[in-house]
C-alpha cells in the first residue's frame, strides 16, 4: 500500500511527504537543511539538542524538527530571526561546557561540532569557561574518551545501546553533573564493553577517538632493525578515499598499496589473504561438523567485537564459534612462520602491523590466546583507517594523484570471496563459494549467493548441497546477534551455519571507519555504497573462490599440510573462554 | 563522584534478595519497570549497593548503565547505606548565611567522606538537607537525633570523637 502523503511547506515551498516523517527529513526534500546535533536517524531520536528548532504556524514556542512529525497543512519557517537566534544561543550555551583545545583536537578538521558552529554564524565565544580540565580515560586498549569536550548529544550511548544491545555506557548523575560513563563511573576496560567503536564514529566531537598507534608503527618503521610488514582488510580500500574527499564507494586498492610502500613498509601484502586462509579453515571446519556431528549452528569467529560478546553476554554458544582466527590473525600468524622462513628473517625481527576499518582488532592483537607457540604475538599493532589516512597526509602524499601499485605476491595475491569479506554476508557468501565446489565442484557448483548480501539486519537463506540441505543466518549488529541467538536457544530459529559481525552492515561500517556528519550518515546508505565497491571488484576478479588462489595453494602444498591438519591448527586456530560481564 | 560505590561490603540476606527476585518477576517486561523495581529494591536494602543493581539489570535484561543512571539521577535513591549515627548537616537558608557550608566542609575532612556517603567501617554516614525548624539555631547539625547547634567548624571533631567512642 502506498503511505499516505502530507501536504505542508517549508519557507513558503510546498511539499509532499510521506506520513510519518518529521519537519527535518520533510525539510530535505525542500533542498533545505536543518542543522542537528543530538539526531542521528533510527539511532537518536530525541530532539533534546534544540539546535535543529524550527517555527510552526500556530504553535506556541519553537519546535524540535527532527522528532516533530508532519501534519496536513503545517507551514514550517526554518530561517526567521528567532529561530537563527535560538540555535546560535543554544551553541554558545554548548560550546560554553565543551573544552575547546580545536587545533590539537584528534578531530580537528573532522569536527561535526566546529562544523556546526561555523554554519550557525559563532563569531566569538561569550559564555567562556576557561576552567574545563582535560579527563582522558584511557583504560580500554581501543578507545579513548575525554568528557571535557563531551556535549551530551547522546549519540554514543544511543548507538551503543540500540544498534549493539550493549549499553555499556550511559548518562550518570544529573544537571550540570551530567556526564557519559559507565555504571558506577568504573574504567571502560572494566566494563563488558566490545570494543566496537560504534561510538566513536557516532561522536560529533573530540571526546571520543581510537587509541593512536601511529607513533608505535613509524617507531618500528625508522628502527633498522626490524622488518615491518603491513596488510590492509578488505573494506578499507573502499572507504580510505573517503578521508582525502573521494566520493563514498571509491575502490583506491592501488593507490593504497603506493601510500603504504612510500611510507616505508618492507612488504605490503593483503589480509585479504589471510580472509582466504579462513575460508579454508573455516569452510573444512564446517564440512567437518556436518559429516560428524559437530555443534551446530557453527558460528563465525572474524569479529572480534562479536566473540567478545558471545564471550561475555552468550558463553553457553561458545562450543559454537568457528576455532578459526580472525584473517587478521590468521595474516599476522603466516607473516611470522611461512614468510619468515622463505624469507629467511627471525619471526622475532618482523613487526607485523595490518590496517583494520575496527577498533577491536586493536584489542584482539593483545588477546593472549592469539600467542604463536614460538612466543610471537602474530601482529604487533593495528591502525584503523583513518589512521592510515592520517600517517599518509602526514608524509605529504597527494593521494589521489598516487599511481596505483600492486601487493607484494608472497602474501598479497588474493581472490574475490575475500574481498566481499569487508561486508555483510561476504564472510557466509565466500564460504559457501568455497564448501559448494568442494561438494559439487568448481564447474558445477553456484558462485554467487545472493540472499545472503545486502544491509538487511538478519537474512536466512536454505541451500541444497550434496545429500545436505544448508540453512543459514546472517545478522550484523549486535542487536541482531541477540534476536538470532534468543532464537537459536528457544528453538525457534535453527541454522546450520550463521554469519555474525558485530558492526550494522559488517566492517564497511566499523568503528574505525573514516568519519561523517550524522547528517551524511542520516540520508546516506553508506554501508551500501560502501559494500558495493567490494562486490564490483569481486566481480571482475580471475579467482573467486578461495581455494583457487594461487597463494593458498602454495602454502598449503609446501607449508601447511592439508586444511584443518596439525600444522594448520597450530598456527591459525584458537579456543575462546567465557568471561566475566562485570568485574565487581 | 562521592554517590557512585559505597565503601560498605554488601549485606544483603537470601530472604531480601529472594524478596527482590519477586518484585523483578512481576515487573519484568512492562515498560518503564526500572523505577518501581529499584524503589522497591531500597525498600528491602535500604539502599542500592552494586549487587543489588546488578541483580535489576540481569533480571530486568536491561544494561547496568542504565539502571545505574536511573539510580545515580534521583536523590531519593541511595547508593551507601545509613550508618549507625545519620549526620544531616543542615544547609537551609539560615544555617547557610551562618557558615553551615565550613561545618559541613569540617564533618568532610574529618570522617573523609562527601554527602551520599559512608565511611567504611559503616559507623557514620553523612547528608546535607534542607531547613530542619531550628533556625534560631543556626548552623544546625543533627546526629540521628540529637542536635548540635550554634556550631563553629573547631567544634566538630569533638563531637564526632564522643560518637567514635560510644561506637
Amino acid at each position: 500500500m502506498e503511505p499516505k502523503m502530507i501536504n505542508l511547506t517549508i519557507d513558503n515551498i510546498p511539499v509532499s511527504v510521506p506520513a510519518g516523517s518529521t519537519v527535518l527529513e520533510a525539510a530535505v526534500s525542500a533542498g533545505i537543511k536543518i542543522p542537528s546535533l543530538c539526531y542521528l536517524k533510527g539511532i537518536n531520536e530525541i530532539g533534546a539538542c534544540r539546535i535543529c528548532v524550527v517555527e510552526v504556524k500556530g504553535a506556541r514556542s519553537l519546535m524540535a524538527a527532527c522528532v516533530y512529525p508532519v501534519n496536513e497543512g503545517m507551514v514550517v519557517y526554518t530561517n526567521t530571526p528567532k529561530v537563527r537566534h535560538s540555535r546560535k544561543l543554544t551553541m554558545e550555551l554548548i560550546l560554553s561546557n565543551h573544552r575547546m583545545d580545536c587545533l590539537t583536537c584528534n578531530r580537528n578538521a573532522h569536527c561535526e561540532l566546529r562544523q556546526l558552529a561555523a554554519d550557525l554564524g559563532i563569531d566569538a565565544i561569550r559564555y567562556a569557561n576557561d576552567d574545563l580540565r582535560p579527563q582522558e580515560e584511557a583504560s580500554a586498549l581501543h578507545l579513548v574518551r575525554d568528557n571535557s569536550k563531551c556535549v551530551l548529544c547522546r549519540r554514543c550511548t544511543a548507538v551503543c545501546r540500540v544498534r549493539q544491545s550493549v549499553g555499556v555506557i550511559g548518562c550518570n548523575e544529573r544537571g550540570f553533573r551530567t556526564h557519559v560513563g559507565c555504571a558506577f563511573d568504573r574504567d571502560l576496560a572494566e566494563s563488558d564493553c566490545v570494543s566496537c567503536g560504534q561510538c566513536i564514529v557516532a561522536c560529533p566531537t573530540g571526546a571520543l577517538h581510537e587509541q593512536d598507534s601511529t607513533a608505535d608503527v613509524m617507531n618500528a618503521l625508522l628502527d633498522p632493525t626490524k622488518h615491518v610488514v603491513v596488510g590492509p582488510a578488505p573494506s578499507v580500500r573502499v572507504t580510505l578515499g573517503e578521508c582525502f574527499g573521494m566520493p563514498v564507494g571509491t575502490n583506491v586498492e592501488g593507490k593504497m598499496v603506493t601510500a603504504l610502500k612510500r611510507l616505508g613498509f618492507d612488504k605490503v601484502f593483503d589480509v585479504d589473504t589471510g580472509a582466504d586462509f579462513t575460508i579454508m579453515e573455516e569452510g573444512t571446519e564446517f564440512l567437518q561438523r556436518l559429516s560428524s556431528g559437530g555443534t551446530l549452528p557453527m558460528i563465525t569467529s572474524c569479529s572480534p567485537g562479536w566473540v567478545r560478546f558471545c564471550e561475555q553476554h552468550y558463553p553457553e554458544f561458545i562450543p559454537n564459534l568457528s576455532t578459526c582466527k580472525s584473517p587478521q590473525q590468521m595474516f599476522g600468524a603466516l607473516v611470522k612462520s611461512y614468510y619468515a622462513e622463505k624469507a629467511g628473517i627471525d619471526p622475532k625481527d618482523i613487526y607485523c602491523v595490518s590496517i583494520m576499518p575496527c577498533t577491536a582488532k586493536k584489542y584482539e592483537v593483545k588477546r593472549e590466546e592469539q600467542r604463536m607457540a614460538n612466543g610471537c604475538m602474530p601482529v604487533d599493532a593495528a591502525l584503523t583507517t583513518r589512521e592510515l589516512a592520517k600517517l599518509i597526509t602526514q608524509a605529504g602524499m597527494l593521494f589521489e594523484k598516487l599511481p596505483d601499485s600492486e601487493f607484494d605476491p608472497i602474501l598479497g595475491i588474493s581472490t574475490g570471496a575475500s574481498v566481499i569479506f569487508g561486508a555483510t554476508g561476504g564472510v557466509m557468501e565466500a564460504a559457501l563459494r568455497t564448501v559448494a565446489a568442494k561438494m559439487m565442484g568448481d564447474d558445477n557448483a553456484p558462485l554467487e549467493f545472493h540472499e545472503v548480501r545486502g544491509i538487511k539486519d538478519i537474512k536466512e537463506a536454505t541451500y541444497e548441497l550434496p545429500g545436505k540441505t544448508v540453512k543459514v543466518c546472517v545478522a550484523s549488529g549486535l542487536a541482531n546477534a541477540k534476536i538470532v541467538l534468543d532464537g537459536v536457544k528457544s528453538g525457534e530459529m535453527q541454522y546450520d551455519f550463521i554469519e555474525f559481525m558485530a558492526c550494522p552492515g559488517g566492517c564497511v561500517n566499523g568503528g574505525g571507519q573514516p568519519l561523517h556528519s550524522a547528517y551524511v550518515r542520516s540520508f546516506n546508505d553508506l554501508r551500501g555504497m560502501r559494500a558495493a565497491a567490494l562486490y564490483n571488484q569481486d566481480a571482475g576478479m580471475e579467482h573467486r573462490r578461495s581455494h583457487q588462489s594461487p597463494v593458498v595453494k602454495e602454502v598449503y602444498e609446501t607449508y601447511l599440510g592439508e586444511p584443518g591438519g596439525h600444522k594448520a591448527h597450530e598456527l591459525l586456530h584458537c579456543t575462546y573462554v567465557p568471561q566475566k560481564r562485570y568485574r565487581t | 563522584m562521592p554517590n557512585c560505590k559505597t565503601a560498605v561490603p554488601y549485606a544483603g540476606t537470601p530472604e531480601q534478595e529472594e524478596r527482590l527476585r519477586q518484585v523483578i518477576e512481576a515487573h519484568k517486561g512492562q515498560p518503564g519497570a526500572t523505577m518501581p523495581v529499584l524503589q522497591a529494591a531500597q525498600e528491602i536494602f535500604g539502599y542500592l549497593p552494586e549487587e543489588v543493581q546488578i541483580m535489576v539489570a540481569e533480571g530486568l535484561d536491561i544494561p547496568l548503565s542504565e539502571v545505574y543512571g536511573v539510580a545515580s539521577f534521583y536523590s531519593f535513591f541511595s547508593l551507601n547505606p545509613k550508618g549507625k549515627y545519620r549526620i544531616s548537616v543542615c544547609l537551609g537558608t539560615a544555617c547557610y548565611v551562618k557558615g553551615a557550608a565550613s561545618i559541613l566542609n569540617a564533618v568532610e575532612t574529618k570522617l573523609n567522606i562527601q554527602p551520599g556517603g559512608i565511611t567504611p567501617d559503616g559507623v557514620f554516614s553523612l547528608d546535607a538537607c534542607r531547613c530542619i525548624g531550628a533556625c534560631g539555631l543556626a548552623p544546625v547539625i543533627m546526629i540521628n537525633d540529637d542536635v548540635y547547634g550554634r556550631l563553629t567548624p573547631d567544634q566538630v571533631g569533638p563531637i564526632l570523637d564522643k560518637y567514635m567512642e560510644k561506637k
